[in-house]
């Protein structure tokens, strides 16, 4: 099952699949790429934000990162094996 | 090669302890300035190794890739790369990396290892990965990775001597230069075969983390965390500035008995002693609030705060790294913009920039003060309000809602529909070490005196020279200053200022006001022929201005307080921040447009009402 990262709900680990460019090139992708959202790496959202629930804050290998929802929609994930 | 000198550069991901390692190597003997031609901060200092060879150390930028996504990033790539004008390219790498958070340091490691320059890896934090019940197998790390691997603990004196015989020694080997293969694949192996990790975060993060960054909780804490921050700079600022204060006017004083009434003693008393008073004074507070600010940054709580309002701050075209920087110039725009040396994004970072000094910052409340007592009744209103009060808080609401509404049209503006990111980390909430937060707080201050301080004196000087002359002759009828050129730029100015509503009074008064926004009452002392001593001046000022203003004009200067663009501090900071005459100019311009079509609607509207 293909879910979003931007639409798991809150404390379920999940693995990521892909990161998807919206456009290209895609820094931001790039870039979240490089702190660790590859496929294979273990996520969890551990938080969400006062206002309409953004930003997110996601547990990505070690580390807790804020990304907004619109940076969170690249991530695909899947359920936890 | 330059005879004896190594050049040692420290990289790094954001958070690793970079900069508490740099500290503890250098100590005190620390460079700060900028990259030629950019607003990055370079810190460099001087070590002598026990062996007597002199390094000379930088601290390069934190970076989480040498894909640079930040001027700050672009830096370190171009250093690391040997492409920096004006920098060369380091003898020697040490990576810093936090033991805590392999998962994500290792993978820069492997970059930096990449380029093949001679590098050291200096595990940081080991303190609190022991702890954590964190065991890395450092040899089988140092073998599988190719270089030397160190253990340090950045934040305890005896925690950086392997470190430091390591640099000492013979340069390692150079690692021999691979393709980038699978970096993160690479990682996953050397943690699985050198790293025990019991558990992804620390417990103690986790429950903090519960309540910081509830939705409702988080919220509460951030609020009292900012009240008690802003109590404590206005309640432990005030003592000290009414000392400097005594201080300064006693000087004045002295020198006004011990030197001969002539132009040499205006210049020192008037000019230099009390210019630099101006900006003196301010000291206090400004080093209050960035020793809070760096509190909040060295513990981790900063992220936090950035992560609860940044949805507020988006709608509005900022970011919640925003936040501090705004929330700082409430008590001055000085200390503000150079927070926003935290916004790494250089569009928002000038968006704060340009709408700081909006906050209504403390400068302000002695006009504020003398306007509504002078103008606005003594009542209650809806049975609790005190009037005054309300006009007050009213004038506050001002400043914010401009802010917002400017940074939107600023928004609006640009039109540019790049996504520009948050990706913030929230580290490990750690305890600031006392050594670190008394470096950077001595590093802000002598930003503040030397570079801002250098030209808010000089501008003094010159309006206290315009303020003086040509001296009146004698038997002139009227005070001295009405003669002089300020007083006759003062005239001048009426007619521009007359739609408005302001007298030449006001306009004379606004001159010296530059210098700071408070100087503006005890010019009007000056122009209202009292001879008072600054402190009392407002309050016989009070009665004076209530009989000759009219309520609109006085209505108008209120407002006219709320953009008030005459701040030669802030356009001061702005420029050495940005580096840009233009944004000055742009800064100066929107303010001083929005003050006068502010205050034009004000007055024509209070005319027609009275
Ligand atoms: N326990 C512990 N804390 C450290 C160590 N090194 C740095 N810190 C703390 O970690 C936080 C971040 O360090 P800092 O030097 O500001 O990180 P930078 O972003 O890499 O410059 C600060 O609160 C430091 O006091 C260490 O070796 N052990």
């Amino acid at each position: 099952m293909d879910q979003r990262l931007r639409d798991l709900s809150l404390r379920t680990e999940a693995i990521v699949d892909r990161v998807e460019d919206l456009q290209s090139p895609d820094p931001i992708a790039a870039r979240l790429r490089d702190l660790g959202f590859v496929a294979g790496e273990v996520v969890q959202v551990v938080a969400t934000g006062p206002i309409g629930g953004d930003p997110l804050v996601v547990l990505v290998g070690y580390t807790r990162f804020a990304l907004r929802r619109a940076e969170a929609a690249r991530v695909f994930v899947r359920a936890a094996a | 090669m330059s005879a004896a000198v190594l050049n040692v550069a420290l990289v790094g991901n954001p958070n690793c302890g970079k900069t508490a390692l740099f500290n503890r190597l250098t100590g005190s003997r620390q460079k700060v300035a900028n990259y030629a031609g950019v607003t990055v901060e370079r810190k460099a200092g001087d070590i002598r190794t026990a062996s007597g060879r002199l390094m000379r150390l930088l601290d390069l930028p934190g970076a989480y890739s040498l894909s640079a996504t930040s001027p700050d990033e672009a830096i370190t790539r171009d250093v690391c790369l040997g492409r920096m004008a004006g920098e060369q390219r380091p003898d020697l790498l040490v990576c810093v990396a936090d033991a805590t958070n392999l998962r994500l340091h290792l993978r820069f490691v492997l970059e930096v290892r990449a380029l093949g320059l001679p590098m050291i890896l200096a595990l940081n934090m080991c303190d609190a990965a022991a702890r954590r019940g964190i065991v890395i197998d450092r040899a089988k790390l140092e073998a599988a990775l190719g270089v030397p691997v160190v253990e340090t603990v950045a934040v305890r004196a005896d925690g950086v001597g392997t470190l430091l015989s390591q640099i000492d020694g013979a340069l390692p080997p150079p690692p021999s230069k691979r393709p980038a293969g699978d970096l993160h694949a690479e990682v996953r192996r050397l943690i699985a075969d050198a790293v025990s990790m019991p558990r992804r975060t620390a417990v103690i993060d986790d429950a903090l983390d519960r309540w910081a960054l509830h939705p409702v909780f988080g919220l509460a804490i951030l609020s009292v965390v900012m009240f008690l921050i802003f109590q404590a700079v206005f309640t432990w600022a005030a003592p000290l500035q009414d000392g400097i204060d005594t201080l300064i006017n006693g000087s004045a004083d002295w020198l006004r008995t011990v030197l001969p009434d002539n132009t040499l003693r205006s210049l020192l008393v008037e000019g230099v002693l009390v210019g630099t008073g101006s900006v003196i004074v301010f000291l206090p507070q400004i080093l209050l609030l960035f020793l809070f600010i760096l509190i909040l940054e060295e513990s981790g709580y900063l992220p936090r705060a950035a992560f609860l309002l940044d949805r507020l701050m988006v709608g509005a075209g900022l970011t919640g790294r925003s936040f501090i920087p705004l929330l700082s110039s409430f008590a001055c725009a000085v200390p503000g913009i150079m927070a926003a040396r935290t916004i790494q994004d250089p569009r928002d970072r000038l968006a704060t920039i340009l709408v700081a000094p909006l906050m209504t910052c403390s400068a302000r409340l002695p006009v504020y003060a003398l306007l509504i007592g002078a103008f606005i009744p003594q009542q209650t209103v809806a049975g609790i309000f005190n009037l005054q009060g309300l006009v007050l808080f009213a004038l506050y609401v001002a400043g914010i809602v401009s802010a917002l509404a400017v940074a939107y049209t600023m928004k609006l503006i640009r039109r540019d529909t790049i996504e520009h990111a948050l990706l913030l980390e929230l580290p490990s909430y750690r305890v600031p070490h006392v050594q670190d937060v008394l470096i950077g707080l001595w590093e802000r201050a002598s930003i503040f005196l030397k570079r801002v301080g250098g030209i808010i004196l000089t501008l003094t000087v010159l309006l206290w020279f315009l303020s003086t002359y040509p001296v009146a002759p004698v038997g002139f009828a009227g005070p001295a200053i009405d003669y002089s050129f300020a007083g006759r730029i003062g005239h001048a100015m009426e007619a521009v200022f007359a739609p408005i509503g302001f007298n030449w009074q006001i306009c004379i008064a606004l001159v010296p006001g530059l210098a700071a926004r408070e100087v503006a009452v005890s010019s009007l002392a000056t122009v209202y022929a009292l001879s008072a001593a600054a402190d009392d001046a407002a309050g016989q000022l009070l009665p004076l201005i209530a009989a000759q203003w009219s309520l609109a004009t006085a209505l108008s200067l209120i407002v006219w307080y709320v953009f008030a663009p005459q701040c030669v501090s802030t356009l001061a900071v702005i420029r050495r921040e940005t580096g840009s005459w233009k944004i000055v100019a742009i800064a100066a311009g929107y303010l001083f447009a929005l003050a006068y079509g502010a205050s034009f609607i004000t007055f024509r509207i209070a005319s027609a009402l009275s």
